[in-house]
């Protein structure tokens, strides 16, 4: 029958790694049709888009430093989706990171910086962990569905922020809901004077890296990705699944926090209520784009961090509002799940 | 189906499929040029093996599967076919072997699902109540249109799947495989049943791989075998032997070179063990036994019985209660129980798709399912894929697994070589103790035939094994001692004896009678 | 405490949960619908941020508040079809899908605001939904101002919930409905059409979210602000699980949820609470992860088949 070869040959394709190159045009398609129909000039729009990217050093470095939040958190969610653990709460665990982080950053700060620096990102990781592993806890102990309670921690975490930054932890001017900046001894480095481009991005690098490494090549992966596909069958060869939820929890979680940490000791070097800009949703969107793939995460999150930097350029220059990028990061997700790489769930085996 | 042209063959004729040819998205060729011709008012068996295309052709039937070609007749017209509800207003009726009841609604409910446009307001089912309630009066079918199909027994399902058909007005009904939930002599009282339905003027196709119901019931039977038409004979001028040559494909029927019994020491043992399922309720309860070295121990029962707990229960994937459980000498402590794998133990599971095996992963990856952290396929937590590789191609070699590259997607496999991947990882452990959970179910006679020489052999070699399955007649091959398990008890022990059959069934049903229980 | 305060502080808090249910309970009430057909749709917060936006700009531009109405049922529609399409036809994994479906709705509404109204200095409020006052009953002490000083939209909830309970218990497409979230072969084998019961479904759920987006601009706050559903669609959800997929159920958990909107907003403009307003503001998602805990999943009953595309 024509229809099924024609769906075998879209499901082959949608296998290949081409996808995202073929989701993003036709993300960004359906997104000038809606330029367009909103008076915009979509050209005009997406020129200032690319060149608030790439228009020169100082533009790309911008992309890498937005891009690397989002390859912590990618990295870390590829993780947790392999197992089949629907995290949405990354936002909230790069809050507990970049709290834990800004925490010890101030009230350690006197220590020598080759121990502080250490401290403040383990601080960072460990907090974003445990706020992961809150969920996964609750689903293990409870069968309380992830998605709803990442999403309410997201929302705990982020109120928490807010208190802290007008409360305990406001600076000592007490001017503006913020923390003091943390201490010298706590920053990273950032290499590329004068641009901001810091030694958290070769961080995310080599977390990406790890990540795939352990998702593909070891024991431990391997058990992932069993208990992502079918936890049964996984209990049955006496993998214990639950641990599993817990542990993949804790990458995600422990990721997405490491990402806060370094977003408070390489670029803002305070915590106030707003420090991620939605980071924690992109995330989802850059692993999904690559089908979970660690590695892949710095591709997207790079064309992520691109997107995002384009579209506050595109707002200055063309007048279109950012929020854009939101649309075209969900019109990039359908566009992938249209190919058919999440369908494989559905493959049904005829007796 | 476009050239489909109606021959007057026989004005009895209800049914005439023609050279259907139906595959599957995965390249499956489930028929091959089927022809079937069934006549008013007859019973017809489609006698065949697991995977001979019996149920693939009925659904086309029923409009579940579209065929790629082939032509259906109904009285000698052409039928198109595309729906189920195409189906069933040509009165044509289908009891699923998986029965296609809802558990959350209640008995009348399920009867009437389908049956009106969607607006249709049911305040008033008193009709239907009054319909169903003399319908089952009738047909002496002992149904309760209120209960909820979830609160029902196996057998009182079936009668409602049953009542649900002859209430849509079917005039021909489709049975796929409908003894395999039944006791025996439940399985009498149905085909007593069905022999009736057939005098007062339906048509019943019966779907059965039981020679000894071919026998009994048809009038005439069809055989299939791999997607094709055999024959069709009168079941008046033919005999088993003659069924099973056609069935199979060649002379041997199953004898498995069993040597004689010779069990050594207690190497499993337990006491009282006692399982809850899902919804709370008892499923196994006070169960005792031992497993001896060289010895297969058989349990029999009806599907539902609480067998799939208590195989889970003793393979530590589900909480139970016991008062001592031995394995190899050691006493096993409720903590221990998930490291069972550890102390000498394999388990097959009965569901390899859902339990055994994890689909996407390839031949080689669901080989390491369970040491995939040992030396030397892991080290310091890194898989080492070349010692993976290598020691899956040995497996697949001498387990004579039909597979291109370990590599490929196990979900590739057919299912009696997935079933072989499994045993082959259990087997390979070398266990002293097997537990065996419907090895066989669904898989070709080939596959079947080397994975029971496989469990004989591993017998053979000192281990103990229990084996669970609803298949009396596998129970009987290859069990040493029978144990008949009945709502989760334990009703009695039999000999693997031909003439003990009638004994086992009646410990099936629950029927104890004079029989030494070994239950407390 | 004296009795004639505590009975006006509680007759406070009492008289806005009502209120504060409304939007959590169309969207409860709609995504019952889909659950019980099989379909989870975690996207309800966008889809009800495409409602409130819809309701908003067709109100404000027509100056008719039914219009804006209709116009967010439509867009509810359209999103539920949407949302279909993907994950009952293409077969998408449903979170995934509802995932993309909350950054979308996030997106395109803030986009058109942004592009629409930021821009025109003028009044952006809209005239709400007016409170009818019960003739009577509103006078009576206490239970008056709890019960019959509401307006129209959340008096329809008393129509729209035994109207659901109606449709899925006693009609033949209720009974496909609780069928092939089941059972959908068994559904499927005696000619129900299990794609359209789920599309059908879905849309229902999307319709009905959307109208509680469309709530919270035509008959609670006056005008659309980014964000403003915030995290009502995910508390639906935990509404859902803990109305027992029931759209009784449904409504007397949001009205537990209602009480702790209205606690928050009480108490924060208590003049002598030194609460931090953060810890208040935390507190209906607090809850929510009280309820899930609380509720043991085996004890309730999920739909066997939720989530789980069919054939």
């Amino acid at each position: 029958m024509d229809w099924f070869s024609f769906k075998k040959q879209l499901k082959k394709f949608s296998r290949s790694a081409w996808t995202p190159f073929a989701a993003i045009p036709i993300a960004l398609g359906i997104g000038a049709i809606i330029l367009l129909v909103a008076g915009y000039n979509p050209v005009e729009a997406y020129t200032a888009m690319w060149q608030g990217a790439f228009k020169d050093r100082a533009a790309i470095t911008e992309v890498l430093i937005k891009a690397t939040p989002l390859i912590f958190i990618g990295a870390g969610l590829a993780v947790a989706f392999r197992c089949s653990i629907w995290n949405i709460g990354a936002e909230g665990q790069f809050y507990a990171g970049a709290v834990a982080a800004t925490a010890t950053g101030i009230y350690l700060g006197s220590l020598p910086s080759f121990i502080l620096v250490p401290l403040v990102l383990l601080a960072g990781v460990a907090s974003g962990a445990l706020w992961g592993m809150l969920a996964a806890y609750m689903k293990n102990r409870f069968g309380a569905n992830e998605v709803v309670t990442t999403i309410m921690l997201n929302y705990i975490a982020i109120f928490l922020t807010g208190w802290l930054v007008t409360g305990p932890m406001i600076e000592t001017e007490g001017l503006f809901a913020q923390t003091a900046k943390i201490s010298e001894n706590a920053r990273l480095w950032r290499f590329l004077p004068p641009t901001r481009l810091h030694l958290g991005f070769i961080i995310a690098l080599v977390v990406a890296f790890a990540l795939y490494i352990l998702i593909f090549k070891t024991s431990l992966g391997y058990t992932i990705r069993a208990v992502g596909i079918n936890p049964d069958a996984a209990r049955y060869a006496g993998i214990n699944v639950k641990r599993k939820t817990l542990l993949a929890m804790a990458i995600s979680g422990g990721a997405a926090g490491l990402g806060g940490a370094v977003e408070v000791a390489a670029i803002s070097y305070r915590l106030y209520q707003l420090i991620s800009p939605g980071y924690g949703f992109d995330g989802i969107a850059v692993s999904l784009l690559v089908n979970n793939n660690p590695l892949g995460v710095i591709f997207s999150g790079i064309l992520f961090g691109a997107l995002r930097s384009g579209a506050e350029v595109m707002q200055m220059n063309a007048k279109v509002p950012s929020v854009l990028v939101y649309l075209i990061q969900g019109l990039v997700i359908l566009s992938v799940v249209a190919f058919g790489v999440y369908s494989y769930v559905s493959k049904e085996k005829e007796e | 189906m476009d050239d489909c042209m109606p021959i007057n063959k026989d004005p009895n004729t209800i049914i005439r499929m023609e050279d259907i040819y139906m595959s599957f998205p995965g390249g499956v060729q489930a028929n091959r040029g089927v022809n079937l011709e069934v006549r008013q008012g007859e019973i017809h068996c489609l006698l065949g093996e697991n995977g001979a295309g019996k149920t693939v052709l009925m659904s086309v039937l029923y409009g579940l599967y579209k065929p790629d070609s082939g032509c259906i007749f109904y009285k000698n017209e052409k039928l198109d076919i595309h729906s189920p509800k195409d189906a069933i207003s040509h009165r044509i009726g289908m009891v699923h072997q998986h029965f296609m009841l809802v558990e959350t609604l209640s008995v009348a409910e399920n009867i009437i699902l389908g049956q009106y446009k969607p607006w249709k307001i049911l305040n008033n089912l008193d009709p239907v109540i009054k319909k169903i309630n003399q319908m089952s009066k009738e047909y002496g079918l002992n149904v309760d249109p209120f209960s909820l199909v979830q609160d029902l027994s196996v057998g009182e399902q079936q009668r409602v799947e049953i009542l649900k058909v002859l209430y849509h007005g079917a005039d021909l009904l489709i049975l796929d495989e409908p003894t395999a939930v039944l006791t025996p002599q439940e399985s009498e009282h149905l085909l007593d049943f069905l022999r009736e339905l057939a005098n007062e003027g339906l048509t019943i196709i019966f779907i059965t791989h039981k020679l000894e119901e071919v026998m009994q019931i048809s009038d005439r039977v069809t055989i299939l075998r791999d997607g094709k038409t055999i024959a069709t004979v009168n079941t008046k001028e033919t005999n088993p032997r003659e069924l099973a040559k056609m069935m199979v494909g060649r002379d041997v029927l199953m004898n498995l070179d069993k040597k004689e019994k010779q069990p050594g020491n207690v190497i499993f043992s337990v006491k009282n063990l006692n399982v809850q399922d899902e919804r709370g309720l008892p499923a196994v309860r006070n169960v005792s036994f031992e497993v001896h070295e060289r010895e297969v121990v058989g349990i029999a029962g009806v599907s539902g019985n609480g067998q799939s707990e208590f195989a889970l229960a003793l393979a530590g994937l589900m909480d139970s209660e016991f008062d001592a459980m031995v394995l190899n000498d050691k006493l096993i402590t409720k903590r221990e129980l998930s490291h069972l794998n550890k102390l000498g133990m394999a388990h097959i599971p009965e569901d390899r798709q859902k339990m055994g095996l994890i689909l996407p992963f390839s031949v080689s990856e669901n080989f390491i399912a369970e040491t995939f952290n040992n030396h030397p396929f892991s080290r310091f937590g890194f898989l080492q894929f070349k010692t993976i590789k290598t020691y899956s191609q040995t497996l697949v070699k001498k387990f004579s697994i039909r597979v291109g590259d370990v590599e490929e997607e196990i979900a590739h496999l057919s299912g009696g070589n997935q079933q072989k991947v499994v045993v082959a990882r259990e087997l390979d452990r070398r266990p002293k103790f097997l537990l065996v959970n419907q090895p066989t179910r669904g898989i070709d006679i080939g596959a079947t035939e080397f994975v029971r020489q496989q469990i004989i052999a591993e017998r053979d070699n000192g281990a103990g094994i229990l084996l669970i399955s609803t298949d009396l007649e596998e129970i009987f091959a290859l069990s040493d001692r029978i144990l008949v398990m009945y709502e989760g008890r334990i009703m009695g022990e039999v000999a693997p004896d031909a003439d003990q059959i009638e004994r086992v069934g009646l410990l099936m049903a629950g029927k104890t009678e004079e029989t030494a229980l070994i239950t407390n | 405490m004296d009795l004639l305060p505590s009975m006006l502080f509680l007759q406070s808090i009492l008289a806005a949960t009502w209120r504060m249910a409304t939007p959590i309970l169309y969207a409860a009430v709609g995504e019952v619908f889909s659950e019980k057909a099989g379909v989870i749709n975690i996207g309800l917060e966008g889809v009800m941020l495409i409602g409130a936006f819809s309701a908003y700009s067709v109100a404000f531009e027509s100056g008719s508040l039914w219009l804006g109405l209709l116009a967010a049922i439509l867009a509810g529609i359209l999103s539920g079809l949407i949302f279909a399409l993907f994950t009952i036809t293409i077969k998408a994994n449903q979170i995934v899908v509802g995932a993309a479906f909350n950054m979308i709705g996030m997106g395109i509404t803030g986009f058109l605001y942004r592009t629409m109204y930021t821009e025109s200095a003028g009044a952006l409020s809209l005239k709400t939904f007016p409170t009818i006052e019960i003739p009577f009953l509103s006078s009576i002490p206490f239970f008056g101002e709890v019960l019959f000083k509401h307006n129209i939209m959340v008096y329809a909830t008393l129509l729209v919930v035994p109207l659901a309970t109606f449709v899925l218990y006693k009609t033949a497409f209720g009974l496909s409905i609780r069928a092939v979230g089941e059972h959908p072969k068994a559904a499927d084998t005696v000619g129900v059409n299990v794609f359209s019961m789920r599309y059908v479904s879905v849309m229902i759920g999307t319709a009905l979210a959307a109208v509680g987006g469309a709530f919270l601009v035509l008959a609670y706050a006056d005008q659309f602000v980014e964000g403003i559903v915030s995290g009502r669609g995910f508390i639906a959800l935990a509404v859902v699980v803990f109305g027992r997929w029931k759209p009784w159920g449904a409504f007397w958990s949001s009205l537990l949820f209602g009480v702790f909107y209205a606690l928050q907003l009480r108490i924060q403009t208590m003049p002598n609470v030194t609460i931090p307003y953060q810890f208040l503001q935390a507190l209906p998602y607090l809850a929510t992860l009280v309820v899930l805990i609380g509720f043991n999943k085996r004890r309730v009953k999920t739909p066997k088949t939720l989530g789980v595309p069919y054939k």
